[in-house]
């Protein structure tokens, strides 16, 4: 596997709050915009981060805090790598999973978002050993 | 995110303006479903609409729910591209009824 040189695009840190979000979505698009990604791409990213932030907001935080979300963008070759961490306590990977779109019901979209437009998708240790990382790989088209 | 409630030749017209995300769809769901509740034929038209998540989706498909249920219309029009791209994800753009315009789906629903 060829060795890239990483360059990082961004490093944003803030409240898990969805006030945040917008503010949040405008930095990852202008970043990812850089890079060569096509409108419909860039629109998808930012779609699927924007969910994991929420899920992180939702789920890992239970509602609106100060607590803190940090979003790392890295370009790597021919692709973006996302990293979001959270304090929150340590998630079950094994129980995030999409629903069955063929049951049509609010909610429970999020998952599937970041499914379809991820090429890769890993929760993994942090490194602190506490809270939560989830490492997203797209490939730039 | 910004919205206006309209009557138009016997319908509901629902126009949202801006981002319906994780903040605003709390908004969006209780004014979809007051207007659903009222008993007449819905249209929301999402032609302002910049960006929408799962959440704002949700609150389309429960106010779509909750007119079926009571046997009136609902139905989604001008939708943008940005907006149409998240339904195609959920694929729910065959699901919903989408009109190009409002006057097209109007003339459709009488």
């Amino acid at each position: 596997m060829p060795e890239y040189q990483s360059k990082r695009l961004l490093q944003l840190r803030f409240p898990a709050r969805a006030s945040e979000l917008k503010r949040t979505r405008d930095a990852i698009r202008e970043a990812v915009e850089g890079c060569g990604c096509s409108a419909k791409s860039t629109g998808d990213i930012v779609l699927a981060i924007d969910e994991a932030c929420q899920n992180i907001i939702r789920h890992a935080y239970r509602g609106d805090s100060d607590n803190v979300i940090e979003i790392e963008i890295e370009h790597r070759g021919d692709r973006l790598v996302f990293s979001l961490a959270d304090q929150a306590p340590a998630i079950d990977p094994s129980l995030i999973k999409p629903r069955n779109l063929d049951d049509i019901r609010p909610g429970g979209l999020g998952t599937h978002f970041i499914r379809r437009v991820m090429d890769e998708v890993e929760f993994l240790k942090p490194a602190s050993g506490s809270g939560n990382l989830l490492k997203m790989v797209r490939r730039i088209d | 995110m910004e919205h206006a409630v309209r009557e138009e030749q016997g319908s509901i017209v629902v126009s949202f303006k801006g981002d319906v995300d994780l903040e605003h769809s709390p908004k969006a769901r209780e004014v979809l479903l007051q207007c659903v509740a009222g008993g007449q034929d819905v249209f929301v038209d999402l032609s302002a609409v910049s960006y929408i998540d799962s959440s704002g989706v949700a609150s389309l498909v429960e106010a779509f729910q909750a007119s079926k249920k009571q046997g009136t219309r609902f139905a989604l029009v001008a939708v943008n591209e940005a907006a149409l791209r998240v339904l195609e994800l959920a694929r729910l753009d065959k699901v919903f009824t989408i009109h190009k315009t409002l006057s097209e789906g109007i003339r459709g629903s009488t």
